[in-house]
């Protein structure tokens, strides 16, 4: 009951959020410089068509008249229609959500599974052998750009061998849905899990030096209950802060991830929106990237009351 | 005689750094018997908690036990494995530490604490819980089955170090280990905790070993004591001796530091200077720079301990002009008989 | 024997790089970037043939002794072309997080010690910008400017600054209410002189510590913008431009997509270590 109060408190505390974050993609259509009916009629279009653009966008109505429809739009899923595709951008995102939704859980469940492990052993292993060979491992990680990484591994997995496709999507059934996502995912999740091992590690040596630990080894608990019940359940509570910001990281990096591989997912929609000057769709996924992330922050903030009883409800 | 549950034997406990050695326990020997109150009493840093966690085996890195031995029950447990280690732990000796809010995992509820303690015994999770009650009931926490579903931040002070003995001595150990078990708490708690321990004690017929700064605690609590000062004990005997006749201008000067009951408006005796850097301890004896009685042996040789009565062991050169000092109490040398009540201190 | 004094360890830590400091990681990172630096500096005289020299007869060649790193589809030296790329990619490291660093530093400074509505504005803006990934508002920004050099600096600047604003606040925060402001204050110094010479040079040094990790992740931005064709414009030789290019021919001229990337991944390691050092430097050194 509590919990379910906190979850309602932190809805209506990111409404204004998203209230601000819908004038900022509206505007963003007027921030562009030139007429915004010209751009969206094309650049060789006639005046007759571009005052036709204009009356159908309701560009001649004044500013906030514009934003009201633009609002109510937004409640009633109407988010146009592609210039370039001549479709309802609200049908396109529902085809490619899920793949975004797909390959954003799948690089982040991946990145999950190295941190863990990797951070723990770097943590126990301080200023060891093992410590410096993840520190070094990780550093490389973070550096390697995501797309020459995708490059390669294509190279290596599909040209050279063609164990993996070589990006596209085949919707046969799931597993082939599934063998498309591999590369992308694994190739989104070294910077993840980089970046959770370095937090995960830090978390480890402080809480191993905690007098928590000793107590319950103190206790005569196994190595593997102090582990587990101690000190990674301790870390984790760093860990999930964390991860709200790297899946917002991850939702973002899709533009270029499915770029590389060819997914058609919300991040080549824009890519593909962007370079076709389709801003109505652009203006729909930017405001669609915002509307995931507070998602992603409200269920993180969820999982993280279920972790640290200490937050207030 | 009783029987011995611990016996440390010149235990040498160091923490290796980049350029110096911190000699944290320099060749600490005891003997606790069994329903008996040890205390370790001393300044903070003179390596008292680094002799508990030795004999836990829970030094913090880079802590290692370099010489010495530390038989439990007539087993060597110096340089035992973990796995073994583990086995003694909780059932064998356990122990509750200062600062209960960071003893306790801040995440985990009371009742989760407290049934881990019976992870090895074969019960179901029922069983498990009944006994988390009755531990929490036994430690005097009201109750108990509310209390248990909650976390230790919504404990208080007292009750969290209440519910850590309740954990402590879940499995029913031999010695416990009390390492400033009420430092933390505020004067009343303290005095309630004291007598909580001092009832169970007798109720489980353990032994304890309690380490204070406090010798109030001490007078209160304890049957033998031993004073540390650098890693080193100075002086043990039985808590009337040592209140009557203490003989190091350690021990003396820990007494004269206290308030005199008697006249209240006088000025603390302080006892001048600091503790030495552990890692750059002085030659001879550690105590001598802070020393009234210091000769000049004291600068260059580190006197042994020394027997000086049946029970009665000191490490000092200048017995000699130590045996006029006069305790806290008067008592004839015969041992018993006097009510040692925190009042008396 | 020598009485051990604690001064004695600050004295000697004043002047030079202190033992610990000098580890293997560290001087290959000093290694990498010094290196980068010269490429960047003196990319005339290190590349063998002009980046932008279209020779048809010497299209997609392998890597050879006189293509180092290959040629690409226009025939040219890819080596070339990524050495020339040094002096952009490093600049759009440095200057995509200096700018960020001390705009950012000064208006969390500002907000944290005069508080009331500069602060309300600085946070809810932060909230705004936290809703939108990184990636996608640098991307929206760039829609909006439209693609180039100097608008993918601007959209870097008009993004980076936010975190540096919040490190600094937060930092300043905690120092606000310590005894030895309280001491400055007392003492009569003005706001100015308080800002400028105790709180600044105690809240800084968190700052550059992040933007030591910044700049990796800036050169990453900056790179896979140009990659997604938003940032440097070809023929202009940049990193994420140059794999951009090669990204066509991967199945058979895969020299064009490696080196590059290589390239960037060894500086990030190189500025990553540095970092590391420096993380390592300042946190002893604050204790």
């Amino acid at each position: 009951m509590r919990r379910l109060n906190y979850i309602l408190k932190r809805l209506l505390q990111m409404l204004p959020v998203l209230l601000v974050v819908t004038i900022m993609t509206f505007l963003m259509i007027h921030l562009i410089p030139g007429d915004p009916a010209r751009i969206m009629a094309g650049e060789k279009a006639r005046p007759d068509a571009v005052e036709a653009m204009r009356v159908k966008l309701g560009l001649n109505k004044p500013l906030w008249e514009q934003y009201g429809i633009y609002l109510k739009n937004l409640l009633t899923l109407d988010l146009g229609t592609s210039m370039k595709f001549s479709r309802p951008v609200v049908e396109m995102i529902r085809e490619r959500l899920p793949v975004t939704v797909a390959l954003t859980l799948f690089s982040t469940f991946l990145g999950l599974l190295f941190a863990l492990p990797l951070g723990y052993l770097a943590g126990i292993q301080k200023d060891r052998m093992a410590d410096h060979a993840i520190r070094i491992s990780t550093l490389i990680a973070i550096a390697m750009p995501s797309f020459w990484v995708g490059l390669l591994l294509m190279i290596l997995f599909s040209v050279n061998h063609r164990w993996l496709p070589a990006g596209g999507w085949d919707n046969t059934n799931l597993f082939t849905e599934f063998k498309c996502l591999i590369l992308p995912a694994f190739t989104q999740s070294l910077m993840t899990a980089a970046i959770l091992i370095r937090d995960m590690r830090n978390s480890v040596v402080d809480i191993i030096r905690q007098d928590y630990v000793d107590f319950a080894k103190s206790k005569g608990l196994s190595a593997g209950a102090v582990r587990r019940r101690h000190i990674i359940r301790n870390s984790m509570v760093s860990t999930v802060t964390l991860l709200s910001m790297r899946m917002a990281a991850l939702l973002g990096g899709s533009v270029i991830i499915e770029t590389v591989f060819a997914l058609p997912g919300i991040g080549k929609l824009t890519y593909d929106a962007i370079s076709a000057r389709d801003y109505t769709v652009v203006q729909s996924v930017v405001f669609l990237f915002a509307l995931l992330v507070l998602v992603v922050t409200l269920l993180t903030d969820i999982l993280y009351s279920f972790l640290d009883p200490r937050v207030e409800f | 005689m009783a029987q011995k549950i611990l016996e440390v034997k010149d235990l040498r406990t160091y923490f290796p750094g980049r350029n110096e050695v911190v000699k944290a326990v320099d060749g600490v020997s005891f003997e606790v018997y069994r329903g008996e109150t040890f205390g370790l009493v001393g300044e903070s840093g003179c390596g008292k908690s680094q002799t508990c966690r030795s004999i836990l085996g829970l030094l913090k890195k880079p802590g290692r036990v370099v010489g010495g031995r530390i038989l439990l029950d007539g087993q060597d447990i110096t340089h035992l494995k973990e796995k073994e280690m583990r086995k003694l732990r909780g059932k064998k000796m356990s122990v509750i530490f200062q600062e209960p809010m960071t003893s306790l995992s801040p995440v985990l509820k009371i009742k989760k604490q407290l049934m881990e303690v019976f992870d090895d015994t074969p019960m179901t999770k029922a069983e498990k819980k009944r006994k988390a009650v009755d531990l929490l009931r036994m430690v005097g926490i009201p109750s108990p089955e509310m209390r248990m579903e909650e976390y230790t931040f919504q404990f208080s002070g007292g009750m969290r170090q209440r519910a850590m003995i309740a954990m402590a001595l879940g499995a029913r150990p031999e010695l416990l280990i009390a390492d400033e078990p009420t430092t933390a708490l505020d004067v009343t708690i303290q005095d309630q905790i004291m007598k909580l321990i001092n009832s169970l004690k007798q109720e489980l017929d353990m032994s304890i070993i309690l380490v204070t700064h406090d010798l109030g605690v001490i007078a209160q609590m304890c049957d033998r004591v031993a004073v540390m000062y650098s890693g080193l004990i100075m002086e043990m005997c039985d808590v009337v001796t040592l209140f009557a006749s203490p003989r190091h201008p350690y021990t003396y000067a820990l007494m004269s530091s206290l308030p005199d009951p008697g006249n209240l408006g006088a000025r603390l005796n302080a006892i001048q200077g600091s503790p030495p850097n552990l890692a750059h301890l002085p030659e001879g004896c550690p105590f001598w720079p802070r020393c009234t009685e210091c000769a000049e042996i004291c600068r260059h040789l580190r006197p042994e301990m020394t027997e000086i009565a049946p029970g009665h062991s000191v490490r000092c050169h200048c017995l000699d002009k130590t045996a006029g000092y006069r305790g806290l109490i008067d008592v004839p040398k015969a041992k018993g008989g006097v009510a040692l009540g925190k009042d008396t201190v | 024997m020598k009485r051990y004094h604690p001064a004695d360890e600050t004295r000697a830590r004043k002047h030079r790089l202190p033992a610990w400091a000098v580890t293997p990681t560290f001087i290959l990172g000093v290694v990498i970037v010094v290196i980068a630096l010269i490429l960047a500096i003196f990319p005339a005289q290190i590349a063998p043939y002009d980046p932008t020299e279209v020779v048809i007869t010497a299209r997609t060649k392998a890597p050879s002794p006189e293509h180092l790193f290959g040629t690409d589809n226009y025939g040219r030296d890819i080596f070339s072309r990524v050495v020339w790329g040094t002096r952009i990619d490093l600049s759009i490291g440095f200057f995509g997080v200096l700018i960020p660093l001390i705009v950012g530093s000064i208006i969390g400074l500002l907000a944290a010690w005069y508080g009331g509505w500069l602060d309300s504005l600085l946070m809810r803006i932060s909230e705004i910008m936290m809703a939108f990934p990184f990636t996608i508002l640098v991307i929206a920004i760039i829609t909006i400017l439209g693609t180039g050099t100097i608008n993918l600096f601007i959209a870097l600047w008009l993004v980076g600054w936010m975190s540096y604003a919040r490190l600094v606040r937060a930092e300043v925060l905690t120092l606000k209410n310590s005894e030895f402001i309280e001491a400055a204050r007392v003492a009569g110094f003005s706001n100015a002189r308080i800002l400028l010479r105790h709180v600044l040079p105690n809240v800084i040094s968190s700052s550059i510590v992040f933007a030591a990790s910044d700049m990796v992740m800036c050169m990453l931005t900056g790179a896979s913008m140009s990659f997604l064709g938003l940032g440097v414009q070809p023929p202009t030789p940049e990193w994420g431009a140059i794999l951009n290019e090669g990204r066509t021919y991967i199945t058979y001229a895969s020299w064009m997509t490696f080196f590059p990337g290589l390239v960037l991944a060894i500086t990030g390691v190189g500025l990553s270590l540095l970092g590391d050092s420096l993380t390592d430097i300042l946190r002893r050194k604050g204790r």
